[in-house]
């Protein structure tokens, strides 16, 4: 099976269980949305599908277009096609975002012209000007999640996971965030949203939505379970499992 | 892939000349030794006598209680001054067979033909090579090893001969002015702009040996020169020490760019003392990279003397493995509007350490003095290390100095960000180290103006070797 599979993942981070069995699959050309409150896992199991290398996976598998890359390298993982976008990306003092833009488009077989890098920033509001800035110094929030969003379309990955890409954006953003991850899915990619925000999800028209409570999907369904977060909170979908 | 990679590395590594010294004197530090040296050279009694005074300060002064990863150091089981089997050519065709596949390696007579205008080789305590374009004789430049210097142009040499860097002022400075060997003296007349770089190089090809060049590189009134410096070493299985000392005397109106491009193997003990003095309206630019060397005390300083004169001062500092590097720069300001720029940056990795440490001084009266000083460094793992020692001691009101220092480490997760782009661990860290130092290199290349092309590409390729080299996974 194409795209994303996560099956019955455990991982800790130095000792300290933030995973627990955690299955869920999205496959090539859909969105499937991932809620939860703050502290439930959800970036954890970003990170830990991206080959962090302090999430200790205990048990379990993760599997990019059907081949097992739970032992991979980070970059082995990203070369197989998947694009993790980052909810707090880091800053790096003197490294140009046109020079990373280039080195990993390069790697991944992606265009690497000045025209291209800066058709992928026009696509999220960014000026091109952005390509000779050092990498997230000085960044506003919202044009760190621009960034993150505009190297997804750059990099054409077969699955991507977007961690709160939406977070800190102005409503125009949330749109525009929305449109393209619908926009990677139509071009076959598996897409895994992590999102706060109900109106990101009614936007996307999402495949599927999961719920996460302490290191679980609690709830599988569709857009009624945003619905029914939004209208009682988390607490209506415990039982799952608390965070701890 | 990693086969391609060795025969690289491999490629950068000096080869030993295999050439035995005609006469190599050893042993403990004395008057008796000091002798030895001046006779072998053939040297006047002026030049005895500034031996000797430098050694009678040696035995007095102390050693400074602050050098580190120096107990291996043992000068009295070193070759103090060593004459290699060879005569001095001044042409490539001059040169014997296993002394030129070394040149070669280091890329020496391609420099020589396309970018310099003057080379000088010394290989342990002589210079064995030297040539210059004609038209630098015709303009009345003088480019010469020191020894040469002493003899022909005394007057001129007692003028500057550790006058800005007396040996009173540290006790390896007075072990320098006693042991000193080799080394270039460059003088360059009023108004002549030496167009092209002129290069010194500096060869320690034998373990347990102490190199201890003085060059002087005086320009007059409004002229121009360009020097660079460059330095290697195969590995030993023990060490050697380096004690060099370059002054430079920037007349007024006059420029000088001076570029260190060290890359000792990590066997060598590296001190370096520098100092440049400069006169109304002149400036001073000290270039330095130091990428090898198991330890490096250098510390680039400049005296402004004359009112408008100006330094720039760029460093950039290499700290891979067991190493320690102590760097720096020095700035006085003694008159009016003069300005000084520090910008130096280091990176430490494999549990290197590095340090800067620096001083600013505006004395009072130099009113409106502008100094700047920026220092970075940049860490790549949790073993290594960097420390940062500014000083400024400011007397002139009218003064304008500032100062900024930070540390960036290279953490576990930035690392990782770059790898779940699709890059190796050591792509992502010389895309790191690249981009931070990018703009320190580009002003040691003097890239803007085009004119080190050549080195910042060998430069680039080093490191670019060093940061993919094993330890790392």
């Amino acid at each position: 099976m194409g795209g994303l599979e996560v099956d019955g993942l455990t991982v800790s981070v130095e000792g300290r269980r933030v995973l627990r069995g955690v299955s869920l699959s999205v496959r090539g050309g859909e969105v499937a949305v991932l809620m939860g409150p703050n502290g439930s896992g959800k970036t954890s199991l970003a990170l830990t599908i991206a080959g962090h290398p302090r999430y200790a996976v205990e048990e379990g598998r993760i599997l990019i277009d059907g081949e097992d890359v739970t032992g991979l390298k980070p970059e082995e993982r990203a070369l197989r096609g998947l694009f993790l976008a980052f909810q707090s990306p880091p800053a790096f003092e003197g490294v140009r975002v046109r020079t990373l833009l280039r080195e990993v488009a390069a790697r991944r077989g992606a265009p690497s012209d000045e025209q291209a890098l800066a058709a992928a920033l026009g696509r999220v509001g960014l000026p091109a000007g952005v390509l000779d800035r050092e990498l997230y110094r000085g960044f506003s929030g919202g044009e760190k999640k621009r960034l993150e969003v505009a190297q997804a379309l750059l990099f054409r990955p077969r699955v991507a996971v977007l961690d709160e890409p939406d977070s800190g954006l102005d409503v125009e953003g949330v749109k525009i965030v929305a449109g393209l991850a619908r926009e990677l899915a139509g071009a076959g990619a598996a897409v895994l949203l992590i999102t706060h925000s109900a109106r990101t999800a009614e936007l996307v028209a999402p495949d599927r939505v999961l719920v996460m409570l302490g290191g679980r999907i609690v709830a599988e369904g569709g857009l009624e379970l945003v619905k029914a977060v939004e209208e009682g909170g988390y607490g209506v979908l415990a039982g799952g499992g608390r965070a701890e | 892939m990693a086969v391609e990679l060795s025969r690289e590395l491999e490629a950068l590594e000096v080869p030993q000349p295999g050439l035995r010294p005609r006469l190599e004197i050893r042993g403990r530090i004395s008057r008796s030794l000091v002798e030895e040296i001046s006779r072998a050279k053939g040297e006047p009694e002026w030049m005895l006598r500034l031996r000797l005074r430098s050694l009678e300060l040696f035995e007095k002064l102390p050693t400074p209680n602050w050098l580190v990863g120096v107990e291996e150091l043992d000068l009295e089981e070193l070759a103090h001054y060593a004459r290699p089997d060879v005569e001095k050519a001044h042409r490539w065709e001059e040169v014997p067979e296993e002394l030129k596949r070394v040149y070669e390696r280091l890329g020496l007579p391609e420099l020589e033909r396309k970018v310099l205008a003057g080379l000088s080789i010394q290989l342990e305590s002589e210079v064995v090579f030297l040539s210059f374009r004609r038209y630098l004789e015709d303009k009345g430049v003088l480019i010469l090893d020191m020894e040469e210097a002493v003899r022909r142009y005394p007057d001129l040499v007692k003028r500057y001969f550790m006058r800005v860097f007396p040996p009173s002022d540290h006790k390896f400075a007075a072990l320098h002015g006693a042991l000193w060997s080799g080394g270039a003296f460059v003088y360059v007349p009023p108004g002549v702009a030496v167009e092209a770089p002129v290069e010194a190089f500096f060869l320690v090809s034998s373990e347990l040996l102490s190199q201890f060049e003085h060059s002087i590189i005086v320009a007059d009134r409004g002229s121009r020169i360009h020097f660079i410096e460059g330095c290697a070493a195969p590995l030993f299985r023990k060490y050697s020490f380096h004690d060099g000392m370059v002054e430079i005397y920037v007349g007024e109106g006059a420029r000088v760019k001076f570029t260190t491009l060290q890359n000792w193997s990590r066997n060598i003990i590296n001190f370096n003392n520098k100092r440049a003095l400069v006169e109304r309206g002149g400036s001073v630019e000290w270039a330095e990279v130091a990428l090898g060397s198991k330890v490096t005390y250098t510390y680039p300083s400049v005296i402004l003397r004359g009112e408008g004169a100006s330094a720039s001062i760029y460093n950039f500092t290499f700290a891979k493995g067991p190493t320690w590097k102590d760097s720096g720069a020095k700035a006085l300001h003694l008159a009016p509007n003069t300005r000084s720029e520090v910008l130096s940056k280091s990176v430490s990795l494999m549990g290197g350490t590095s340090v800067y440490r620096g001083l600013v001084r505006v004395a009072r009266g130099a009113r409106g003095a502008l100094a700047s000083v920026s220092c970075g460094s940049l860490v790549l793992d949790e073993r290594s290390s960097a420390h940062t020692y500014p000083r400024n001691e400011v007397e002139e009101p009218t003064a304008t100095v500032t100062h900024e220092a930070s540390v960036w480490r290279l953490s576990e997760d930035a690392l990782f960000y770059l790898r779940s782009r699709g890059l190796r661990a050591a792509e992502a860290r010389k895309l790191a180290v690249l981009g931070y130092a990018g703009d320190v290199l580009e002003a040691v290349a003097g890239l803007a103006s085009g004119l080190l092309i050549e080195y910042y590409a060998v430069l680039r390729r080093v490191l670019d070797l060093e940061l993919e080299e094993g330890g790392y996974g």
